[in-house]
């Protein structure tokens, strides 16, 4: 079951008094793909990573809840931030596969937020996990490539392993940064379309970075618009008129 | 797409069973050869007790290092344990060059020919140089003569494996060509494989003189020339102080020998 | 139609050396020369020794197959000290590497263990060798502790190496999961580096027998004082079978260290194991020995 998202006044300066983040308000309910877009070096990347805690933020809240819980991940420190993450699964624009590792041990990384040091070691997982492992390989159409060696896929079918992990952690909430900007059209679609499909199978918000805004018009339920560090478009696909377009990307040359 | 869940397999395993099989072998001999060295090792436990002692002892009778010794025929046996890495490098490229032309096995179709380099090379790998000097001492009697044979000996091996593996590494375009040319065999060899092995080559080169220095500085502990007869001496005598600017020399030369390398790997490289 | 004025070039030979080229090799061959006449090579030195060679090589064979306890016992002991000098080595080179990688360890662990492994590093195993018998005595203790500041000094200057360049994008990837610390290293690290290092520990191991077999001339244990004395006596046919041996063990030493890795690393099955052929894949690491 999906989770809710609430970001209240996130603030984010990699240097102090210049901020990247100025103050962001989002709220996240439902099962939809929610597509973020914006220039590059708009924070966008930023206010994913702040979601997970892979960035700390400068100040500001950003609650989860869900299940009955409620955490807010802005202060969230040692074992109660590996558990609100494992609550959050993540797809990488350059896949983070570990290389050397076979698909199904990539798979496996999912659950190493429910699993012992020593277990993992001995790479011992429950029998439910492995089957489940296994359907999701079969979703993601790359059945029988269990034992293959993460090094020998293709960029898509990396990024396919990379959405089969992050939904092994039976997440409440799906992140994507940039999931299709080291593929090539046809398999970006393809990636967009698994991502909005199993958002919904699994009943969970899916929250997208993506540059591409005629992905984003294609595939998202709702489009939040950022520029210079402040959400200045929420809303409807549908309303991304070229106004709206110039006053997130500025410049008219690139809408021809 | 199966939609029946039960028909996922539930168990998963990294490796097959002949896989464990040896890699539970592996470890397990593995286990063994320890145990079975540290039952059969000779310790003796007074010894390792009183090391502690022996070693303060040591260190006490290096200090202070005994500089003025230096003025004497320590830097003339420093210059000879120079002379003795730099020559039998240069002579061990020499001798190395056809050997291992010899063994690359894309250049020499005869087998025999081909195998008996690979066992040049692999004799010369598997004697110490310490071990070649005491061959050529019992030749030319103890000095620097026997020292440079033995380091080019000992580097014969080196050279020649990894210049075999440079050639076989050698793109057989540019060969091809030139052999389609007709251009002779010296030719093909200087235009064709030389342009592709030199950054390796000199590679090598350099790596080997840098450990032949470490390798010179003890050679003279058997007698065979250079600042290791110094080094004997001083502790035959038990003159500690000595020895200690001997080991202070050897570990400078060593790192000029470094500054040296890395300035030389920039501009050939 | 006008004609064609064609300007012929100089002539010059494509390939030829150039100057520099020419005159760095005229330098070389003069350094050689002089070199050789310091250290004493004289044509008619030269001559001689090809003589004695003859009749020294002559000396050598046939073999002697006596006294072939002494040798086994050498030779084991050798064997004894390379396994355990190398099981001490790669044990100790672990934390030691670990606490030297910049990209995981601040810089009051860094410091420390490069130095500790550019210490070990200075040394020639043979003064190491030295040293530790003045310490603990005679006999293979002293090697064994040689031999594994030796390993030290290599394997943890190459696996620090091999830390510092992994990529932390797998690493970030694992911790989002919510994967503790512990988990993050067995699963994103330790596969990074895991080949490397075996790669660098079988290297070590047959470093170590080849140095083993020769910390015995300065009596630290191993047949290395086996041939020492062999040569004091003029025993040269003994000298010869012992060199023999050497090199046999070294080659199956060798051969070992390709099996361990294709087991290790490439998961061979058994069959595959015995028609293994020559590792061309593995390069050695840039070590002191090849």
């Amino acid at each position: 079951m999906g989770a809710t998202l609430h970001i209240a006044g996130l603030v984010k300066a990699y240097r102090a008094n210049q901020p990247v983040l100025k103050g962001i308000d989002l709220d996240i309910t439902g099962d939809g793909l929610t597509a973020i877009i914006g220039p590059s070096g708009t924070g966008k990347s930023t206010l994913l990573r702040c979601v997970n805690r892979l960035i700390d933020p400068t100040s500001g809240r950003i609650v989860l809840k869900g299940d009955g819980e409620s955490v807010d991940l802005a202060t969230a420190r040692g074992q109660s931030l590996r558990k609100a993450r494992r609550r959050i699964g993540m797809v990488f624009q350059e896949y983070n596969l570990v290389e050397r590792l076979t698909v199904m041990e990539n798979l496996l990384t999912g659950r190493l937020g429910f699993t012992s040091a020593f277990n993992a070691w001995r790479r011992r997982f429950e029998p439910a996990d492995i089957q489940y492992a296994h359907e999701l390989l079969d979703t993601v159409g790359l059945r029988g490539f269990a034992n293959q060696r993460a090094d020998a896929l293709s960029g898509g079918q990396r990024q396919r392993v990379g959405i089969a992990r992050a939904l092994m952690q039976r997440p409440q909430l799906l992140l994507a940064d940039e999931p299709t900007s080291s593929l090539d059209p046809k398999t970006s679609v393809e990636i967009m379309e698994l991502l909005l499909d199993q958002g919904r199978a699994k009943r969970i918000p899916v929250i997208v970075n993506i540059h591409d805004v005629e992905l984003a018009k294609r595939y998202a339920t709702r489009i939040v618009g950022m520029s210079e560090g402040r959400i200045v478009y929420d809303g409807d696909p549908q309303g991304l008129d070229a106004q709206v377009l110039k006053q997130i990307y500025g410049g008219e040359s690139w809408l021809h | 797409m199966n939609t029946d869940v039960s028909s996922y397999p539930r168990d998963w395993r990294r490796y097959t069973a002949s896989q464990r099989l040896l890699r539970f072998a592996l470890y397990f001999l593995f286990i063994l050869a320890i145990v079975q060295s540290v039952r059969t090792i000779d310790v003796i436990p007074e010894f390792l007790y009183d090391a502690p002692e022996q070693m303060l002892d040591l260190l006490n009778r290096m200090w202070p290092i005994h500089w003025a010794s230096f003025r004497g025929d320590i830097s003339s046996a420093l210059i000879e344990t120079l002379h003795i890495a730099t020559l039998g490098t240069l002579l061990a490229i020499v001798l190395a060059v056809p050997v291992g032309l010899l063994a690359a096995n894309n250049l020499t179709r005869n087998r025999g020919l081909n195998l008996l380099a690979r066992f040049i090379l692999v004799s010369s790998r598997s004697i110490n140089s310490l071990v070649w000097a005491l061959l050529f001492i019992a030749i030319f009697g103890p000095g620097a003569v026997a020292g440079t044979m033995a380091i080019a000996f000992r580097s014969i091996g080196f050279v020649g494996k990894l210049l075999g593996e440079a050639i076989e590494e050698a793109q057989p375009g540019p060969v091809e060509a030139l052999t389609a040319t007709g251009a002779s065999l010296s030719s093909i060899i200087q235009y064709g494989y030389w342009p592709q092995i030199r950054p390796a080559f000199w590679s090598i080169v350099l790596l080997r003189w840098d450990i032949n220095v470490r390798e010179s500085a003890v050679l003279g502990l058997v007698g065979a020339g250079g600042i290791g007869m110094a080094l004997n001496s001083a502790m035959d005598l038990f003159q500690w102080d000595r020895v200690a600017l001997v080991l202070v020399l050897i570990f400078a030369v060593v790192i000029l020998a470094e500054i040296i390398i890395t300035r030389s790997r920039r501009s050939l490289l | 139609m006008a004609e064609l004025k064609m300007d012929t070039p100089k002539a010059t030979r494509p390939f030829a050396l150039s100057w520099q080229a020419r005159v760095g090799m005229l330098l070389v061959f003069v350094y050689a020369i002089y070199a050789a006449t310091q250290l004493g090579f004289s044509w008619s030195r030269f001559q001689s020794g090809f003589e004695l060679g003859a009749r020294f090589v002559s000396r050598l064979f046939p073999p002697s197959l006596e006294r072939m306890d002494i040798l086994w016992q050498g030779i084991a002991e050798s064997l004894e000290i390379a396994v355990l000098a190398s099981t001490l080595g790669i044990l100790l080179s672990l934390p030691i590497s670990l606490l030297g990688a910049r990209n995981l360890m601040p810089a009051w662990a860094t410091w420390p263990s490069r130095a500790l492994v550019a210490l070990c590093r200075a040394l020639h195993p043979v003064i190491v060798a030295i040293i530790f018998v003045k310490a603990v005595g005679f006999g293979a203790l002293a090697g064994v502790l040689a031999l594994t500041v030796a390993s030290i000094g290599f394997i943890g200057k190459l696996f620090t190496e091999a830390i510092e360049e992994i990529s932390l994008k797998q690493v970030e990837a694992v911790r989002a999961t919510g994967a503790s610390f512990a988990n993050v290293i067995i699963f994103a690290v330790m596969p990074q580096v895991f080949a490397r290092f075996v790669g660098f520990a079988t290297y070590q191991l047959d470093s170590n027998l080849r140095n083993s077999t020769m910390v015995g001339i300065v009596g630290a244990g191993g047949i290395g004082g086996t041939l020492f004395s062999a040569f004091q006596r003029f025993d040269y046919d003994f000298v010869c079978t012992i060199l023999l041996t050497i090199i046999a063990i070294i080659l199956l030493g060798e051969l070992l260290a390709r099996m361990v890795r294709a087991i290790l690393l490439d998961n061979v099955t058994f069959r595959e194991l015995l028609r293994l052929k020559p590792d061309t894949r593995l390069r050695a690491p840039e070590g002191d020995d090849a």
